[in-house]
């Protein structure tokens, strides 16, 4: 039983491996990038539209409103990057109805690195709408006392959203590890449906959380 | 008792120990939160879709602080590095 799928070599030369965090992670972005393509090759503006390019309007737009809801009035210049971290923890999280799976996001490496994704992220943005200066005077507010709180609450939220989506992925996993060795067939498969749940809920989560800290970096108060 | 037997009864203990104490507040948490978010729900059930989406969330956010128990919990017991290194003195013996 291994704690997360950096344990699981699936190919070594010399000193390099290829674990199954790494074969999965490209795996999904392929799988993202193949879907995107193909549904959006022929894109129809009258009120016939294909299936597929129903239900991709359907996930853009639920995600643009929840942007805008949480706070960003303008959610189109960030919904590529609040889009593609929701899209990618959720469809890590559904494929593992796919037997033999597991999702990279159980380890910590892919979680942190999305975690650090959204930590050079709301810099990013926060200079991108108020300057440098306005984004650093944040820092400041509301007195320069607080300036070593607020630098660590940034580091402490990035930490604390890596390990929240790992430890939920995680304990997920190993749940139903143990469990397959007590009560084999019926209960694992309740555990399972509930990791589901679970991991949903989590990507929106890491979605919403990104958005709020990116609130509160761009807004002008 | 020499000190491998002591590493391996200490990190059982404190596993059983920090997952027990570890879900203890949180569950009460959520017990409180499901409770407000109810009393709301019945007072204006036309914010119902709000009520839940932020119910959700709240959940998930004190859910995190029983998880973070819960890694402990996993790290002492699979992957403790105290543990490996005892183990690998004794087997390099």
């Amino acid at each position: 039983m291994h704690l997360s799928p950096d344990q699981v070599v699936l190919w070594k030369y010399g000193f390099i491996n290829l674990n199954s965090t790494i074969a999965t992670t490209w795996g999904l972005m392929l799988v993202l990038w193949l879907a995107a393509m193909l549904i959006t090759r022929k894109l129809q503006t009258g009120i016939e539209i294909s299936r597929w390019q129903c239900a991709l309007e359907i996930i853009v737009t639920a995600i643009m409103k929840q942007i805008e809801e949480a706070g960003l009035s303008q959610p189109e210049k960030y919904i590529s990057f609040l889009g593609t971290l929701f899209l990618f923890i959720a469809i890590a999280a559904l494929a593992t109805v796919i037997p033999g799976y597991e999702s990279p996001t159980g380890s910590l490496s892919t979680t942190a690195a999305l975690a650090i994704c959204v930590f050079v992220a709301v810099p990013v943005y926060g200079i991108a709408e108020q300057g440098l200066g306005g984004y650093l005077d944040s820092y400041l507010k509301p007195t320069a006392i607080m300036l070593p709180f607020n630098i660590i609450s940034e580091l402490s939220r990035t930490l604390a959203l890596a390990v929240r989506l790992f430890g939920n992925m995680m304990s997920g996993t190993m749940i139903l590890a143990i469990l397959l060795t007590i009560a084999p067939l019926f209960f694992p498969i309740l555990m399972s449906a509930l990791g589901l749940l679970i991991g949903m809920v989590q990507a929106y989560i890491f979605g919403i959380l990104a958005t709020v800290y990116i609130t509160a970096a761009t807004r002008k108060d | 008792m020499d000190s491998m037997t002591l590493i391996a009864m200490a990190s059982i203990i404190t596993a059983g120990v920090t997952i027990a104490i570890g879900c203890i507040g949180p569950a009460i948490g959520e017990g409180r939160s499901v409770a407000a978010a109810l009393t709301s729900l019945a007072q204006q059930p036309d914010a119902s879709t709000t009520i839940t989406r932020t119910l959700f969330v709240g959940l998930a956010m004190i859910e995190s602080l029983a998880i973070y128990s819960f890694v402990v919990s996993m790290i002492l017991i699979f992957a403790n590095p105290f543990w490996n290194h005892v183990v690998a003195e004794a087997s390099g013996k």
